[in-house]
């Protein structure tokens, strides 16, 4: 049988950003895409969309070459040395060239920021495979896409800027529109129509739930403990195992726990999406966060939290449930504004199965797992979907607003910028990791009000990394390869990369891994009439051989061994032809054979059978036992035996016969 | 490679509606589902009697875990009695919403048994408590690894919130657990669903066995027109209920009713509960249908506001009213106080929604009873107008027919139903599906004798090679795979001989067989040799024979050679050499030799 060098598993990385990602596993003629990222970073690269007319934004001037041509002043205006486009913002999609995507079987989603490029994926490739997902990152997912949806589509934008993605216009632009890459596969957001038909594609699975695919892998999703509902996947078969990580949390927030045990003997071990802030302290960033807020509204000013509307809003609200009293914050309005926050605070409260085990037994009691309930009830709490309509009612000041966009480019964030933005006694805290803080706040320049930066990203460092590592004991990692060196802004720090041996594989963008894995073994099913008609023999202590023939079945890449078929009995000449063609070439293969024949015992058995007349003769490698009479000869070695005799068939079978029964057979 | 047995044991569920308690034994596995109480006995005999488990030794060493389908005491009102006064200390497996309402139902009851009726020996509230610590939760689907052989899996039953069918799984073996179920989607639950999983037992209700349930539609509106009629002529409605369930449906159906007619009459909730209950509706709102889950942000399904608090002074309140009262069964507690406060007036009603166990006064006046013995001897006469609707979720016999063709499970057993009607259904589903189907009675063990496939790996060397023959011309025949099983420990691989012989480290013994045969010839041997191939290519053209240039000829990877006799120069002698692996073919060709060659052409 030759044996096959290649690998059996390969991996095409369609997204370089390592907590955005988006890989197609081929693995036993099945392809399964793991997530479906989408890079949102581009928006920063175009002016915000404001809800209110904005005098500013709209008079920046148009930016002109070096040359003085004006010829894309239209498209690019400038504001404080930066440059930005005049435009719909436009979103970085995963490549669609690498790997005909219509062959994607199936889509496997680890958490609702993780498939935020779903609709490209499945609506315009011609995607006809199923997507799995758990119900709190369907419905949440949901929630994030018709918030950005509506974000986009509530500011009608006149114009598609496309003159600057031309290579020879874009080489003379200034950083960081010169360095964008892949600008001419932006593309503009969806609608919802394609976000309810993508959604459509999905099924509901539940951690722990093992999902056969075509009778060739399975499938399982795990609690990774970074989000309602996240998961990390089992892909396996009998006898290959790989661990897809991606967004996973050791810290205890509101999420059930990681479910570390089940990663444990992976082939591979796809690693995505560690902390974007490997420096920073999740717990020390809420503590500072509150701190800020306090201070700022104590002298009467503004808090803005630019945040998406589900996640860590959750774990803010509850902090600043058990801090408002105590810091006096009593009287302060706290307003949650998005077209989606009623729904996120409703269906907080509803996924009781997916939440860590002190909020479990709040639902026994049987009360709201989230105390936001409690500061809604006492009104401390408000939430609306705009800033239109109830909202400018109730409006008080100061007070705290939690809004998305957190890129600040679109949403109700826009307003309360260009608001607040004037005015020294207003803080906006970013809690975000997705965007750079300074690049975000670059169209808003110059500014007035405070900027506080604490990132809370509560998904693995690399410290835990190792830790994990060094317990689940995978044979091979493979990760961006972000991480397999120091942050570029930290060269030094080579504490903040991945180590393990074997080193771990690195993939970039639009590149195509042979991941070092050999299959060696297939299930097999044998049925119960074969296994009763074998015979086990000991071979060794502890360890039995049997033979068999049977008859291979396989479908649907399941396979199964059933006992060969009788030989039919034909009953005339002519029907006998026509039964010989159908029946299987069943011949009975002979069985290879082991072990050697001690000389003298074989002669007494020979003698024990009646024959006489025998001579053994010594030879470099054994004996010649030769029987006269019948003018035989038989060579005896180690590893063989050979019968010289005249044609005569009874006799060659009898001494065949004879060696046999010294000979083990396999 | 024995068979294996499935071995349930109805404890109690068999033919008997009163509690459910079942005992399987899988491949060695044993697993108690449910461990329910029968509320028509306030003795012993309400509890299971477990000593039919094992005799000797502790549960917690005999079994491997126990399941709970559903919150309903007929399911696991006996679970602290088993788990703290018998003793069993293993894992005890039952939904999220079953874990949360399960030890509320349990206490209610263990007072009203304990408090108001002062019985001893029955289990307290700090029992309940310790074997809800015994609990562990599981998902909707998940695969749940009890140990390394045993795993289970939850589907959704509709029924009430949070039941679930059970899925039990060793090996290649199974059997499912439906516990009461509902294959159609009412007003605030889901219907059940299994996939085709094909168990080798499929152990269902059987609660309606001989039903075929009119339309919902029909029964939710002759239930308004009832209630309708007698609050319009002046009377008292009492609708007997379990505290969460039936309750919440009956309520929005009433609430939407209310809303809809403009009525001013009141609705009562008897106990405290009711909010309590409309909390864990609102909270596990994914347990309930479709409908509800979409609609839970803008509306609040379970916020009612026709149907207030009731207070036991509002019982003798002139005009009429329409209380929902606990218990369902009329068998203690507020809806039989207000059962007795009304039962006097012809113009009032009492309508049972659900099934009533024998032995609850439920029960009796379900059958016709209309004076009954109360505690003291008091007669209570029943003139008030008794209605029974069958609102209570259990799959009538359509829907117990459509689960088994879901689960296409190889065989049936039924429980919890009652003897004859049991009868009816399971020779329609030996009919229809052409599957056994069994009925045990309380205590009797039912065996199965299975015989599960084997799995084993097998190389993908091996597999390889046959599958690529599988694709030449000829690929729909089936062919024979030769191997070598390799038993090792509990780990069964199927190898290439060659291998097996290489991983034991043992070496190849080749037996060869020479046979010389002598053949009438006065050419030389070459030419002998040259008519052999001729004749042996003329005859055999399906095998491959070569012709080599040292003279020799082969046919496949025999060996023939032609050599000349040592005394007689008009023979020659053919040696033909094979291995034992080529004997057929081998004794063929010697056979064919033998007989000489054709002449040769002149």
């Amino acid at each position: 049988v030759p044996n096959n060098p290649k690998s059996d598993m390969k991996l095409y990385c369609l997204s370089g950003h390592p907590t955005l990602p988006c890989n197609v596993l081929k693995f036993k003629s099945t392809t399964i895409m793991l997530d479906c990222g989408l890079d949102m970073t581009s928006t920063l690269n175009f002016l915000p969309l404001p809800l209110v007319q904005s005098p500013r934004l709209s008079n920046l001037p148009g930016w002109s070459l070096k040359d003085g041509s004006v010829f894309l002043d239209k498209e690019l205006k400038e504001c404080s040395g930066h440059v930005f486009v005049d435009s719909v913002p436009e979103f970085c999609l995963p490549e669609t060239e690498l790997i005909d995507l219509s062959t994607v079987d199936v889509i496997l989603i680890s958490n609702y920021h993780c498939m935020m490029a779903l609709p490209y994926i499945t609506e315009h490739t011609g995607f006809t495979g199923t997507v799995y997902a758990t119900e709190p990152t369907v419905q949440i997912g949901r929630l994030l896409m018709e918030e950005l949806v509506n974000f986009i589509e509530r500011v009608p934008k006149a114009q598609s800027a496309s003159l600057w993605k031309n290579k020879d216009v874009q080489r003379l632009l200034p950083s960081p529109l010169k360095d964008a890459v892949e600008v001419t596969t932006w593309r503009r957001c969806y609608t919802m129509q394609e976000v309810n038909s993508a959604l459509s594609k999905i099924q509901l699975v539940g951690y722990s739930q093992k999902i056969e695919l075509f009778g060739a892998v399975q499938v399982t999703p795990l609690s990774s403990g970074y989000a309602l509902g996240s998961s990390n996947w089992i892909i396996q078969s009998h006898y290959e195992k790989v661990s897809y990580v991606s967004g996973s949390s050791l810290l205890t927030t509101h999420p059930q726990p990681m479910d570390q045990a089940s990663l444990k003997n992976s082939d591979v071990l796809l690693l995505t999406g560690l902390t974007q802030i490997p420096t920073a302290n999740p717990d020390g960033m809420v503590g500072e966060f509150c701190s800020n807020l306090a201070l700022t509204v104590r002298n009467g000013g503004n808090v803005l939290v630019p945040c998406y509307p589900s996640g860590v809003i959750y774990d803010l609200l509850e902090c600043l449930y058990q801090y408002i009293d105590s810091a006096g914050l009593s009287s302060i309005p706290f307003y949650f504004i998005s077209p989606v926050a009623n729904s996120s605070l409703e269906f907080s409260q509803i996924f009781a199965e997916w939440l860590c085990h002190n909020k479990q037994s709040k639902v026994y009691l049987p009360e709201p797992p989230f105390p936001h309930a409690e500061l809604i009830q006492t009104n401390k709490l408000k939430h609306y979907p705009s800033i239109h309509g109830d909202f400018s009612n109730d409006f008080r000041q100061p007070c705290v607003v939690f809004t998305g966009h957190p890129s600040l480019r679109c949403g109700d964030v826009v307003h309360f910028m260009e608001l607040w933005g004037k005015s020294s006694l207003n803080t906006v805290i970013f809690t975000e990791p997705d965007f750079s803080y300074l690049e975000a706040l670059a169209p808003y320049q110059p500014l007035a009000m405070k900027c506080v930066y604490c990132p809370i990203d509560t998904r693995l460092n690399f410290i835990q990394v190792s830790k994990l590592l060094k317990e689940v004991q995978p044979l091979h990692v493979v990760c961006p390869e972000q991480y397999t060196q120091p942050p570029p802004a930290q060269s030094h720090r080579m504490d903040l990369m991945i180590d393990c041996q074997p080193p771990a594989m690195s993939y970039r963008r639009a590149e195509v891994l042979a991941l070092p894995f050999k299959r060696r073994y297939e299930k097999i099913e044998i049925m119960p009439e074969l296994a009763d008609s074998l015979v086990p023999m000991e071979i060794k202590p502890g360890i039995s051989l049997a033979t068999v023939s049977a008859v291979l079945h396989t479908k649907d890449n399941k396979h199964i061994l059933q006992p060969p078929p009788r030989p039919t009995q034909p009953t005339s000449s002519k029907k006998r032809k026509r039964v010989s063609e159908d029946v299987p070439d069943c011949k009975v293969l002979k069985p290879l054979l082991s072990g050697s024949i001690p000389v003298e015992q074989f002669v007494q058995t020979l003698e024990k059978h009646g024959f006489s007349d025998i001579k053994v003769e010594d030879t470099a490698k054994g004996h010649i036992v030769l029987l006269q009479e019948a003018e035989t000869l038989i060579q005896l070695e180690e590893d063989s035996t050979h019968i010289i005799c005249d044609n005569d068939e009874t006799l060659r079978v009898r001494l065949r016969d004879l060696v046999l029964k010294f000979l083990q057979k396999f | 490679m024995s068979p294996h047995r499935v071995f349930p044991l109805p404890v109690w569920a068999g033919q008997d509606v009163g509690r459910s308690c079942i005992l399987v034994s899988i491949a060695g596995k044993n697993v108690m589902l449910d461990c329910g109480m029968h509320m028509g006995y306030n003795d012993d005999r309400r509890f299971p009697d477990f000593s039919y488990i094992t005799q000797s030794g502790r549960l917690t060493d005999f079994l491997d875990c126990v399941i709970i389908s559903h919150f309903h005491l007929d399911h696991c009102g006996a679970l602290p009695y088993f788990s703290e006064m018998v003793g069993y200390d293993g894992p005890i497996y039952m939904t999220h919403p079953t874990q949360a309402i399960c030890p509320i139902l349990l206490e209610d009851y263990r007072k009203i048994a304990v408090d108001k009726k002062g019985e001893a020996n029955f289990f307290t509230s700090q029992m309940i408590k310790d074997c809800m610590k015994k609990v562990v939760a599981v998902h909707l689907h998940q695969t749940v690894q009890v140990d390394d052989e045993l795993e289970i899996k939850a589907y959704y039953a509709g029924h009430v919130l949070g039941a679930a069918m059970f899925q039990i799984k060793v090996g290649s073996e199974s059997v499912v657990y439906t516990g009461d179920y509902n294959m159609t989607p009412d007003r605030h639950l889901g219907a059940a669903w299994i996939d085709k999983c094909r168990p080798n037992l499929l152990i269902t209700e059987s609660t309606y066995a001989t039903t075929i349930r009119d339309s919902k539609r029909c029964r939710e509106r002759d239930f308004l027109k009832k209630v309708h009629e007698t609050v319009e002529r002046g009377g008292k409605v009492l609708i007997p209920v379990f505290a969460l369930g039936r309750a919440q449906e009956l309520c929005i159906l009433l609430e939407t009713f209310w809303e809809r007619m403009n009525l001013k009459v009141p609705i009562y909730f008897s106990t405290g509960l009711t909010e309590k209950a409309n909390h864990y509706y609102k909270l596990f709102i994914t347990w309930t249908n479709q409908k509800i889950r979409k609609t839970f942000v803008q509306r609040n399904m379970f916020e009612f506001k026709h149907i207030k608090a009731f207070d036991r002074a509002f019982a003798d309140n002139p005009g009429p009213m329409v209380v929902f009262a606990t218990p369902g069964m009329l068998h203690a507690g507020q809806s039989l106080q207000i059962f007795r406060k009304w039962a006097g007036n012809e113009k009032n009603m009492v309508i049972m929604p659900g099934y009533c166990v024998q032995g609850t006064v439920g029960h009796k006046i379900l059958s016709g009873q209309r004076k009954l013995e109360m505690e003291g001897r008091q007669v209570l006469e029943v003139k008030m107008q008794v209605e029974y609707m069958s609102f209570s979720a259990h799959a009538d016999a359509k829907g117990i027919m459509q689960l088994v063709g879901q689960a296409e499970p190889e065989s049936v057993l039924l429980v919890h139903g009652e003897a004859k009607k049991m009868e009816f259904l399971r020779q329609k589903i030996e009919q229809e599906f052409r599957v056994s189907c069994y009925m045990p009675a309380n205590g009797e063990t039912v065996t199965l004798p299975t015989s599960p496939s084997i799995p084993v790996g097998i190389s993908l060397g091996l597999l390889k090679r046959e599958m690529a023959q599988g694709l030449l011309p000829e690929a729909k025949k089936p062919r024979l795979l030769h191997g070598t099983l390799i038993m090792k420990d509990s780990s069964f691989r199927l190898v290439s001989s060659e291998q097996a012989l290489k991983e034991l480290g043992l070496t190849e013994h080749q037996l060869r067989f020479t046979c010389r045969v002598h053949l009438q010839d006065t050419r030389k041997e070459q030419e002998t040799a040259l008519r052999v191939y001729s004749h042996l290519k003329n005859t055999l053209k399906d095998h491959c024979v070569q012709h080599l240039p040292d003279g020799s000829v082969t046919v496949e990877s025999i060996l023939i050679q032609a050599a000349a006799h040592s005394e007689d120069p008009g023979t020659k002698v053919l040696l033909v050499s094979w291995t034992y692996q080529d004997e057929e073919l081998g004794s063929f060709l010697t056979a064919l030799l033998k007989n000489g060659l054709p002449q040769a052409p002149s």
